[in-house]
């Protein structure tokens, strides 16, 4: 009997400490939060930190994003060119690599790929200027480490996902002309005019731009949290860094759904 | 200068006002009153520790590894919050402080961090200037000439354009030091300033920490193993183990003392007050059965 009574005892202890640790995380999160926002206007007033941050995090992504989406252009167009041909309808190539690209790959593949390579990195600098004791060196110097650390990492991944789902889909679709039009031979001007005609400026691209922006709060705050707080040691800042890639990568596409059930709907009422 | 007489320089602080002379020789500016702290409930980092340090002096806190010298500093910053106790500084409490008041303080410290801490992403320029760039509205080429006179105090003004990665760890803390005094202020909290130093440097540092803290009127404190250096420099010197003062003197009377703790430490004898071995449950011969 007491070894199942201390058994139980075990378990619960187990489940009362996750549940502790878990509020504690949220609360710190909130605070973190509420800090971030309240020294926001703070970084606005030195933009050359902000500048800095989106030449880290969006220029030096540039690569990865551009190549991506010309190759997902390419292989849509080859992909779609299978299906389309059954129905006689391969002048349809052009609409169905734009919608596909700024109404959901655009914003969900740049922002994956952005939490992969940006993302990731904020974390793990964050995590190692607080296992170098940088962040307590600002502290000390008076300097709010929120302010001129967080902060603008914060914004500047904000500012740099939206532009860089719009230059990935802006590739992909050239990607999509290339195999579609110079390679396959579908005519230029269908491709073209049947996409000017199909997609809409405001329910299809406008909403793309919705959904990059708010996966660019998403991804940009769980990077910057991970990295503040990191457990200051090796193990900590590899484990935060990790935390950031798959929760993003989780965040990204659970309020993908959810973002997509208000803007399109689709066979839901 | 002497504090305190060497009959009772030594005794434990329970048994007599340990510093009283101290700090009626000059202002108190930092006092901790009966201060405890731990990281943990059930580890006591700082037990009832009671030190001053009057205004102008430089001050030596010495102990083994682990026994909270570290976390004197960190208690001045405000970084950490004693469980119980008093840390004043100027007479005002550090832990009642709110944030303006937290951040006005913090700009009278100068912090030398035991590993640097300098900004990895910045040159030793920048990482020196950064502080005059955070605090004051100075012209670039006023902290240009500030900057480089702090790297000429620590013979790196040669390295003005290096990153910190670039340089030997004992010139990073060379660095470190500067960017510490970089805007000369009142406190100075230095925190192993002699490690990894080579002899060259590390006198030259000592006397440049001496040199600072009288020229410029600073108060400073010292937490350091290297006892030889110290004596050398400092004005009063505080022993602390297992997070108590267990002793306390002058230059002279350190030199002096024939209290095992202080002996031990200053002949760096293996045997003594101070024990070599962390506590261990088992013992030697069971670890190796």
């Amino acid at each position: 009997m007491k070894p199942a009574l201390n058994a139980v005892t075990r378990v619960l202890s187990s489940l009362g400490a996750t549940v502790i640790n878990a509020t504690a995380r949220a609360g710190f999160g909130a605070r973190f939060f509420m800090a971030l926002i309240r020294q926001s206007p703070a970084s606005f007033m030195r933009p050359q930190l902000i500048l800095k941050e989106i030449y880290q995090a969006g220029v030096l992504s540039l690569i990865i994003v551009l190549m991506s989406g010309l190759f997902i252009g390419m292989v849509l167009a080859l992909q779609g060119y299978e299906t389309l041909v059954r129905f006689g309808a391969t002048e349809s190539m052009g609409v169905l690599v734009a919608l596909s690209l700024v109404r959901e790959l655009g914003p969900v593949v740049a922002a994956l790929l952005f939490a992969s390579r940006a993302g990731s990195a904020i974390t793990a600098e964050i995590g190692l200027m607080k296992t170098t004791e940088q962040l307590s060196a600002m502290e000390v110097m008076a300097v709010d480490p929120i302010a001129r650390v967080v902060s603008p990492r914060f914004w500047g991944g904000v500012i740099s996902l939206p532009l860089l789902s719009a230059l990935f889909s802006t590739m992909g679709i050239y990607g999509g002309y290339l195999v579609g039009v110079r390679l396959i031979g579908i005519d230029g001007g269908a491709f073209w005019g049947q996409m000017q005609a199909a997609v809409d400026w405001q329910h299809d691209v406008m909403n793309g731009v919705v959904k990059s922006v708010v996966f660019a709060f998403a991804v940009s705050l769980i990077a910057v949290f991970e990295g503040y707080d990191a457990q200051p040691t090796a193990e900590g800042v590899s484990a935060a860094t990790t935390r950031t890639v798959v929760t993003s990568a989780l965040a990204i596409l659970a309020l993908d759904f959810v973002l997509t059930v208000f803007m399109f709907r689709g066979g839901l009422n | 200068m002497r504090f305190m007489t060497a009959a009772n320089a030594f005794s434990s602080p329970a048994a007599s006002p340990p510093n009283r002379e101290l700090s009626e020789s000059c202002e108190p500016l930092v006092e901790l009153k009966d201060v405890s702290f731990g990281y943990t409930r059930d580890r006591q980092i700082l037990s009832g520790v009671t030190l001053t340090v009057p205004k102008g002096k430089l001050v030596a806190v010495m102990g083994g590894s682990g026994c909270g010298k570290t976390t004197i500093l960190r208690l001045l910053c405000g970084q950490i919050r004693a469980s119980s106790g008093e840390v004043l500084v100027g007479g005002q409490s550090v832990a009642t402080m709110d944030t303006e008041q937290m951040f006005a303080h913090r700009r009278r410290l100068g912090m030398l961090f035991q590993f640097g801490a300098l900004f990895t992403d910045m040159t030793v320029f920048d990482n020196i200037a950064f502080p005059m760039h955070e605090h004051t509205e100075l012209p670039d080429d006023i902290i240009h000439d500030l900057v480089m006179m702090k790297l000429n105090a620590v013979g790196l003004r040669g390295t003005a354009q290096l990153k910190p990665s670039e340089l030997s760890g004992g010139m990073a803390r060379r660095v470190a030091l500067a960017r510490t005094i970089a805007l000369d202020p009142q406190i100075a909290l230095y925190d192993e300033p002699f490690a990894g130093l080579d002899p060259i440097s590390l006198s030259v540092v000592g006397q440049l920490i001496r040199r600072l803290n009288d020229a410029l009127g600073m108060t400073s404190i010292l937490v350091t193993h290297d006892i030889a250096e110290s004596l050398k420099i400092v004005d009063y010197i505080y022993f602390i183990s297992e997070g108590r003062v267990v002793a306390q003197g002058d230059v002279a009377s350190i030199k002096a003392s024939t209290d095992p703790f202080v002996r031990q430490f200053v002949d760096g004898e293996p045997d003594g007050p101070v024990r070599f071995h962390y506590p261990s449950s088992k013992t030697l011969a069971e670890d190796f059965a």
